[in-house]
């Protein structure tokens, strides 16, 4: 978050210029991805409505699973009871992997690898947020912060035996043979989106408190290591 | 029956008989664990499923059936089955582990034998003893656990005495009066005794509306107790007193043939007393040696294993490690610790640096669960907590709806975990 700091202070000095007018990507390149990638299920705009997937207007701020009317998956209204709140952040890591960040959502999209596509799809939802020039330029939904995961960290191949180890405080709760019965499944986890959640839940994006607690105090060899002995079980 | 020390002696006089290696190779090393709960459970599953068979682990549990006493005050509040709070230890036998349904009541750790009950006697290598709690005699003035549990049950630990508190619950007269003694530090499940209260208080509610709990406690402050308070007060109204020392809830007398309990010198009819006496270590903790003068059982920090005797391990609620408190999740935590650390010096496995953890959901009311937790770490002193969080008061219902979900995908998660 120390990065956030420059980037404000900068911003203020801009005199003249209106906050809530700081590039966060190019909107008209975003209009067509959201027509190319989004708009099969969801609808954005003057009277926009729920389809497929929940209608976008205002996705900024709110609450994950809040909007009335649609009928959310189990894993999203969990996120949104836990307080997942859509902000530049959030919705960046979900646009990138929606199973990293919400296991279990029921939006069957792949995820959009390249940031600079992210971002320029967010400026154009950004442009559909109720009034985007209401919100304060400090707050989450305006900034966005450095990427998460280094290609280095990403890339630790971890000890599956230690990993067997720590994933025993895991099997506490989570239950080894994938069954959900109110805490979700961990198993049959892609070794990549795994790590990604646990620094997701370390960087306090993702807004569990017993995994920030969790996650907390693992080193990204603690978590490659969790994540290679997760690997190994699903051979 | 050969110790493995006898074993080992006699191997090195006789040398002969080292001719056939094959044969004396396979003797493998034994662990003896006493106690089938959070800490005995998990400690034999895992011992067993990480040694790959290269462990002879041995479960010592009275009870062929185990109820679980977290959750059981959901049970008395009618939002769990007893049965689903029962486990067999079928899972665990298939497993591995040689399950004895018999009570230890010796353990000679020169000779490094448990002797059993039913006349047994067990040789070890490694003993683990997770005996839960005992309650202190004398410690509420009127009450002992032998003579007057059937009248003023503690329901403490969970079997058939939570069956007969929720029965004199539901049979209160209108408007009666239950009371509940509750513990002073330290004591098993810091929230128990008042997730216990709201628990009672809602089936109150429900089918009594004019009867009153009171609450004497000899404690200042409690577990949760901001929490509690709010959620007594929304949910509640003016049922539940909580009567701090101030007010004489460290000086309470209960009369069981008259049921009634003397606060200070003013005595009060009651119509269900709930007496949650003094605890301490598991008897067989105090018999295997392992106690100190506080009654419970101190250990190393960073591997559970008893300061009184290098091939002994405590775990839970009898143990004195620190900062964790005394619950179903810490002893499954420190269960795996010990086991690793186990395996670690019988077969040679790996060690890592020991982790602990714990949380502790409270229902308060249907679909409003909160709960806190920490992390914790070994330091040379104790274990000592790292990081900590607790539920907030004024929380939207659907947070506390989606705690309480996630305490019920715990029971399930952790029984799976400790039994297979």
């Amino acid at each position: 978050m120390a990065s956030l700091l420059p980037r404000i202070a900068a911003v203020l000095c801009l005199s003249g210029a209106p906050l809530w007018a700081e590039d966060i990507g190019d909107a008209e390149r975003g209009a067509t991805l959201f027509a190319q990638q989004c708009k099969a299920c969801h609808q954005i705009g003057e009277g926009a409505v729920n389809r497929v997937g929940p209608q976008l207007n205002g996705i900024f701020g709110r609450k994950a699973s809040s909007l009335e009317g649609f009928n959310y998956s189990r894993p999203m209204a969990r996120m949104g009871a836990d307080g997942l709140v859509w902000t530049l952040e959030t919705l960046d890591a979900y646009i990138e992997n929606p199973k990293a960040l919400v296991s279990g959502t029921r939006m069957n999209y792949r995820g959009m690898k390249d940031p600079q596509a992210r971002a320029a799809l967010m400026a154009f939802l950004r442009d559909w947020s109720d009034r985007p020039q209401d919100i304060p330029e400090s707050e989450p939904t305006a900034l966005k912060t450095d990427p998460d995961l280094s290609a280095a960290t990403l890339s630790i191949q971890g000890d599956p035996e230690y990993g067997e180890y720590l994933a025993s405080e895991c099997q506490t709760c989570h239950q080894t043979d994938g069954s959900d019965q109110g805490i979700p499944s961990i198993t049959s986890w892609p070794a990549e989106d795994f790590v990604v959640a646990m620094h997701a839940y370390k960087q306090k994006l993702r807004p569990h408190p017993v995994m920030q607690m969790m996650a907390s105090r693992l080193n990204d060899e603690e978590i490659a290591a969790l994540a290679a002995y997760f690997a190994t079980l699903e051979e | 029956m050969l110790t493995r020390r006898i074993f080992l002696g006699t191997g090195m006089a006789a040398g002969a008989f080292l001719t056939a290696p094959t044969v004396w190779g396979q003797a493998k090393p034994k662990v003896v664990v006493i106690g089938g709960g959070a800490g005995g459970a998990t400690a034999a599953r895992y011992l067993a499923k990480d040694s790959d068979g290269a462990l002879e682990v041995t479960l010592v549990e009275a009870n062929p059936i185990y109820t679980t006493c977290f959750f059981s005050n959901l049970y008395l509040g009618g939002f769990y089955d007893f049965e689903n709070l029962q486990h067999g230890y079928d899972k665990l036998a298939g497993g591995g582990v040689t399950v004895i349904n018999d009570m230890a009541t010796a353990v000679d750790r020169a000779a490094r034998t448990v002797t059993l009950a039913g006349g047994t006697v067990l040789p070890y290598d490694r003993l683990v003893l997770s005996p839960g709690i005992d309650f202190k005699d004398g410690s509420v003035p009127g009450w002992s656990a032998d003579t007057h549990a059937e009248i003023m049950p503690h329901a403490y630990k969970a079997g058939p005495q939570t069956q007969l508190l929720k029965a004199q619950i539901e049979a209160m007269p209108q408007g009666g009066t239950f009371a509940m003694v509750a513990p002073p530090n330290p004591y098993r499940c810091p929230p128990g005794p008042y997730e216990r209260i709201s628990m009672v208080a809602h089936v109150l509610k429900e089918k009594n509306p004019t009867a009153k709990i009171l609450v004497l406690d000899p404690k200042d402050k409690y577990s949760k107790q901001a929490l509690f308070e709010e959620g007594w007060q929304r949910h509640y109204g003016t049922m539940v007193e909580w009567v701090g020392p101030d007010f004489g809830g460290n000086a309470v007398e209960v009369r069981p043939d008259t049921m009634e309990v003397v606060i200070d010198g003013d005595v009060t009819k009651v119509d269900v007393c709930n007496v949650i006496p003094g605890q301490m270590a598991g008897k067989i903790a105090a018999i295997a040696g392992v106690t100190d003068d506080s009654g419970w059982a101190p250990v190393d920090p960073a591997s559970m294993k008893s300061k009184m005797d290098e091939n002994t391990w405590v775990l839970g609620d009898s143990s004195a490690q620190g900062d964790m408190p005394k619950s179903g999740f810490s002893a499954n935590s420190q269960a795996k610790v010990a086991a690793m650390a186990i395996r670690g010096e019988l077969t040679g496995s790996k060690t890592f640096p020991a982790k602990y953890s714990n949380t502790c959901w409270s229902l308060i009311a249907p679909e409003d669960g909160v709960k806190v937790g920490a992390s914790y770490e070994p330091t040379p002193e104790k274990i000592a907590s790292v990081e900590s969080f607790i539920s907030a008061t004024g929380e939207d219902a659907a947070l506390r709806k989606a705690t309480y979900e996630e305490s019920l995908g715990w029971y399930a998660g952790i029984t799976a975990d400790m039994f297979g």
